[in-house]
C-alpha cells in the first residue's frame, strides 16, 4: 500500500469539512475522488501534501507518517501554475531543483515523448491551455514522487480539449504506470480514467462510496458508448443526487 | 524605427511646445535674463560644451554612484522587511516620514555631520533613490501569484528557495517600475547634493550662472538635467528588457 489515510478528520474554526476520511492507493493504481463543491478534496490534498495537519487520524506513506512533511508527491494544480519566466523545460526541471541537480537530458527526452519538444524553449505565454497542462503534467512527472496527486487538472479547459488530455493523460499513465490520486468534479472523467473510485459525501465528508471501475485497459473514447459505461455512470450520478438531495 | 514609432508621438508635442516657447518670446521682446528663447539656450549650450562637460561628466559620476547605493539599500531593506513582517509593521510608517524630510533643509546638516565630502552628497542621493525601490519591491514579493506561492509549498520549497526560485523573479517588473522612478530623482538628488558645496558638477554651474544672471546658462544646466534623467531612465529600461523574461500574465 503506497498511500493510506486512516480516519482522518479536519474541521477550520467553525466549519467541520473532513469527519471521516478512510483510503488508500496502492502501487501503480490510478484512483479518482468524486465529491460535490466544497466537501474538501483540495483539503485532503493539502493534508497529503503537508500543507496542513490532520486533527486526527493518520496519513501514510510507504508505511510513513508524513503529516506536515512537504515534497513527497508530485502535484498537478487545476491551474496549470507554469513560471512564466522559465521556458517549458525550466519550468519542468523546476521540482529537481529544489532537491538537487535537474537532469535536464532526461527532461529533454520526456518533453521529446510526449511530442512537446518543439517548445522546449517556449515560454508558457505562447502555450495553449492543454499545453500547459500537459507541461504542468510532466513536471510532476518528472518530481521523481511516486505517488502524483491531480487537482481537477482539466477541469478550466474546453470539452474537446479536456477528452484529448484525457486520453494522452491515459497513454503517458500507460508507459510508466504511477500511482495517481485524481481529483474530479466529473463522473466521465472518473469513470474513464481510473481503477477505482472514492465517491465522496458533502461537508462535513465522508468516504460514501468506493466503485471499482471494471473497464479494460488500455481504454479509448469507445468505452464512452458502451451499455456497461453509461450504466454505472447512472449509477454513480443516482448516488451523488441523493447526497445532495434536491439540491442538484 | 521601433523607437521613432513609440517616443514620436512625445516628440512632436516637445517641438510644438520649444516653437510656442519661442514665438512668445520673439513676439513679446522678453529680454535675455528674465526668459531667453530655446534658440538661443540651445546655441549657448553647444558653445559651452567643452567645459560645461567635465560638469556634467562628475553629476553623471554621482548620479549613478548614488542610485547605485541608494537602490542596492533600497533592495536590502525591502527583503528584510519582507521575511520579518514584525519588523515592516514597526518601521515602515517611519520609511515614509523618512521621505517627508525636506532634503534642502537636511543637506547643510549632513554637511555639518558629514564634511564637504562624497559621503553626505551620496546619502542626500541615496535617501531619495532607495525609497521607490522598497516600497516597489515589497509590493512585487507581497503581489506574488498565490497559486504559484501555493504550488510551491506543495513542491516542498523551503523559504529561502520560494524567494530566489518565486518571489524575487515575480517582483522584478515591480523592481525595474521602482528603479525607473529612482533613476529620474537621482540626477535632482545629485544637483542638489552639489548645491552643498562641490568642486564641480551641474549644481555647481548652475549656481554660478544664477549669480551671475545667466538665465541661459541656468536653463543649459536645467535642459541637461533633463537629458540625464531621460538617458539614465533608457538605459534602466534597457536592463529591464535584458533581465525580464517570456512577460507575466497578470
Ligand atoms: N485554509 C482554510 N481555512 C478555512 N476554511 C477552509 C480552508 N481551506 C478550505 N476551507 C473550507 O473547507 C471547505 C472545503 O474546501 P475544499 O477547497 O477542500 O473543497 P473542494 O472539495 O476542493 O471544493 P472544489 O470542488 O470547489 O474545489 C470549504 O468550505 C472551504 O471554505
Ligand atoms: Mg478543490
Amino acid at each position: 500500500m503506497l498511500l493510506n489515510i486512516e480516519h482522518v478528520k479536519k474541521s477550520f474554526a467553525e466549519t467541520e469539512v473532513l469527519r471521516d476520511i478512510s483510503l488508500h492507493v496502492e502501487e501503480g493504481e490510478f484512483v479518482a475522488l468524486l465529491g460535490p463543491s466544497g466537501s474538501g478534496k483540495s483539503t485532503i490534498f493539502n493534508l497529503i501534501g503537508g500543507i496542513m495537519e490532520p486533527d486526527d487520524g493518520a496519513i501514510t506513506l510507504n508505511h510513513k507518517v508524513i503529516h506536515g512533511k512537504r515534497g513527497l508527491i508530485g502535484y498537478m494544480p487545476q491551474q496549470p501554475s507554469l513560471f512564466p519566466w522559465r521556458t517549458v523545460l525550466e519550468n519542468i526541471v523546476l521540482v529537481q531543483e529544489l532537491t538537487g541537480k535537474p537532469n535536464r537530458q532526461e527532461a529533454k527526452e520526456w518533453l521529446e515523448k510526449v511530442g512537446l519538444q518543439e517548445f522546449e524553449n517556449a515560454y508558457p505565454i505562447e502555450l495553449s491551455g492543454g499545453m500547459k497542462q500537459r507541461v504542468a503534467f510532466i513536471r510532476a512527472m518528472l518530481s521523481k514522487q511516486n505517488l502524483l496527486c491531480l487537482d481537477e487538472p482539466f477541469s478550466a479547459l474546453d470539452e474537446f480539449t479536456r477528452i484529448s488530455m484525457q486520453k494522452w493523460l491515459l497513454s503517458v499513465w500507460e508507459t510508466n504506470r504511477k500511482s495517481i490520486l485524481f481529483v474530479t468534479h466529473s463522473i466521465e472523467e472518473a469513470l474513464f480514467l481510473a481503477d477505482r473510485i472514492y465517491i465522496l459525501t458533502k461537508r462535513p465528508t465522508m468516504v460514501k462510496e468506493e466503485v471499482i471501475v471494471p473497464f479494460a485497459r488500455p481504454r479509448d473514447e469507445s468505452l464512452l458508448n458502451t451499455e456497461p459505461f453509461f450504466h454505472l455512470k447512472q449509477k454513480i450520478f443516482k448516488q451523488l443526487k441523493d447526497e445532495l438531495g434536491e439540491g442538484l | 524605427m521601433k523607437w521613432l514609432r513609440s517616443n514620436g508621438g512625445a516628440i512632436i508635442v516637445l517641438l510644438f511646445l520649444l516653437g510656442l516657447w519661442e514665438i512668445i518670446v520673439k513676439i513679446t521682446g522678453t529680454p535675455a535674463w528674465l526668459l531667453p528663447a530655446p534658440s538661443q539656450i540651445f546655441s549657448e549650450g553647444f558653445k559651452v560644451i567643452p567645459s560645461f562637460s567635465t560638469d556634467i561628466l562628475a553629476t553623471t559620476k554621482l548620479a549613478i554612484l548614488g542610485l547605485v547605493i541608494g537602490s542596492a539599500a533600497g533592495f536590502i531593506i525591502a527583503v528584510i522587511l519582507h521575511i520579518l513582517p514584525i519588523v515592516q509593521k514597526m518601521t515602515y510608517p517611519l520609511l515614509i516620514l523618512s521621505q517627508n524630510i525636506p532634503i534642502i533643509v537636511l543637506a547643510p546638516l549632513l554637511i555639518i555631520w558629514f564634511g564637504f565630502g562624497l559621503l553626505p552628497k551620496l546619502i542626500v542621493i541615496a535617501l531619495v533613490c532607495f525609497f521607490p525601490i522598497v516600497v516597489a519591491a515589497l509590493d512585487g514579493f507581497k503581489n506574488t501569484a498565490p497559486e504559484l506561492k501555493y504550488y510551491m509549498q506543495m513542491a516542498g520549497a523551503s523559504k529561502t528557495q520560494m524567494f530566489w526560485k518565486l518571489e524575487l523573479p515575480y517582483a522584478l517588473p515591480s523592481l525595474f517600475s521602482g528603479l525607473k522612478i529612482s533613476a529620474t530623482y537621482s540626477v535632482m538628488g545629485a544637483v542638489i547634493s552639489e548645491w552643498l558645496g562641490a568642486k564641480q558638477g551641474i549644481g555647481v554651474y548652475m549656481t554660478l550662472s544664477q549669480a551671475s544672471f545667466r538665465t541661459d546658462h541656468v536653463f543649459v544646466a536645467i535642459f541637461t538635467i533633463m537629458l540625464l534623467s531621460v538617458l539614465l531612465f533608457g538605459l534602466i529600461q534597457a536592463f529591464e528588457k535584458l533581465f525580464i523574461k517570456g512577460k507575466i500574465e497578470r
